[in-house]
């Protein structure tokens, strides 16, 4: 992607983040999100972020999904939910995952 | 008086910077990586971190970054950075009652400067103490508001210039979906939201060869379709069934 068509991304990304968080903010109050709406944007962040995640987990070394468990992206990343899921600590999944992978990336 | 009302500021001021003090640390590794994937995607530095300020919004930018590198075509990589951020709307309808009567560039900059944190603080506080003046009010989100831009921007410039010296076969791409793990595997406290994860997930998988990456979006949209039903189905305690 040339520079240009990244900041044109970058820009209408700006633009339209601001008017979000402005949103409601400049409607004074006087409108409220319709409770189905509410409901649903709660579900939002766990079902975009996990539909990113998963196949980033399965992408193979040439460019595909692969999914057998000599994968080190696979396996580095259920080590790193693991830690997440035990330890909520940001910093020791990270470490997890990346250690898993360059162990594996290393052996394999 | 008017001493007094600008001292009350400063000590909401103060108030609110105390509060986003502990949360300060954890936005460092993702800005950090924000950083250095923008770095790794051949971003140059001005729109490395420049999108920093222009965007301000961590899992969009760390998104449409890795987008930007996977050579997705730029209205994908535009719509899925604003499906990520469609929650800022629900934090401005959150907000709206206690800030929209504030002048307009305050308004404007308060909205601007809107995180997770900073949308989660404030409306702790404001709920606690109902007296607060609408000074109080806007002088608390700024002190909390201000040190995380700061924090950001830096880390950001910080993972930048530390991921241009990192050969590609470091896989330090790998970071934006271990650091959306950090994100998404503690906040997964019921059985809707893990519903929604685990449809999300699995539709993305299956739909994964459709152009566009419209399964991401496709995906989107199972995962809160299944989260929706799940809630509507779990009988909630103390309630009728």
């Amino acid at each position: 992607m040339d520079n240009q068509t990244i900041w044109l991304a970058i820009i209408v990304i700006g633009i339209g983040t601001f008017v979000l968080r402005a949103s409601f903010i400049e409607l004074g109050g006087r409108f409220a999100l319709p409770s189905p709406v509410t409901q649903a944007l709660r579900f939002l962040p766990a079902a975009v972020l996990s539909a990113i995640i998963l196949p980033a987990l399965l992408r193979g070394e040439a460019g595909g999904l692969y999914y057998g468990l000599d994968n080190p992206r696979l396996i580095a990343g259920a080590a790193a939910a693991l830690v997440a899921w035990k330890t909520k600590s940001v910093l020791a999944t990270l470490a997890a995952g990346m250690s898993v992978l360059w162990a594996m990336q290393a052996l394999l | 008086m008017m001493s007094e009302m600008a001292k009350a500021g400063r000590q909401d001021w103060m108030d609110g910077a105390r509060a986003m003090l502990p949360l300060l640390p954890g936005a460092v590794p993702f800005g950090m990586i924000a950083g250095v994937v923008a770095s790794n995607a051949g971003l140059d530095a001005l729109a490395g971190i420049g999108q920093s300020i222009v965007v301000f919004a961590g899992a969009a930018q760390l998104a449409s970054t890795q987008l930007i590198a996977d050579a997705a075509p730029v209205f994908v990589v535009i719509l899925t950075g604003l499906v990520i951020n469609l929650r800022f709307a629900m934090y401005s309808a959150a907000l709206a009652g206690h800030l929209s009567a504030l002048p307009r560039w305050r308004r404007w900059l308060a909205a601007y400067l809107m995180t997770d944190q900073s949308y989660a603080l404030s409306v702790l506080r404001y709920t606690a103490r109902p007296q607060m003046s609408l000074a109080a009010k806007f002088a608390f989100y700024m002190g909390g508001a201000i040190p995380m831009w700061t924090v950001w921007l830096a880390a950001t410039a910080a993972g930048y210039f530390l991921g241009n010296r990192i050969p590609a076969s470091w896989s330090l791409d790998f970071f934006v979906p271990l650091s959306f793990l950090a994100l998404i595997v503690p906040s997964i406290a019921d059985r809707a939201n893990a519903a929604a994860a685990l449809t999300g997930g699995a539709a993305a998988v299956i739909a994964w060869s459709l152009p566009f990456n419209l399964g991401l979006f496709l995906a989107a949209l199972a995962g809160i379709a299944a989260g929706y039903a799940v809630e509507k189905l779990t009988p909630k305690q103390g309630e009728d069934a």
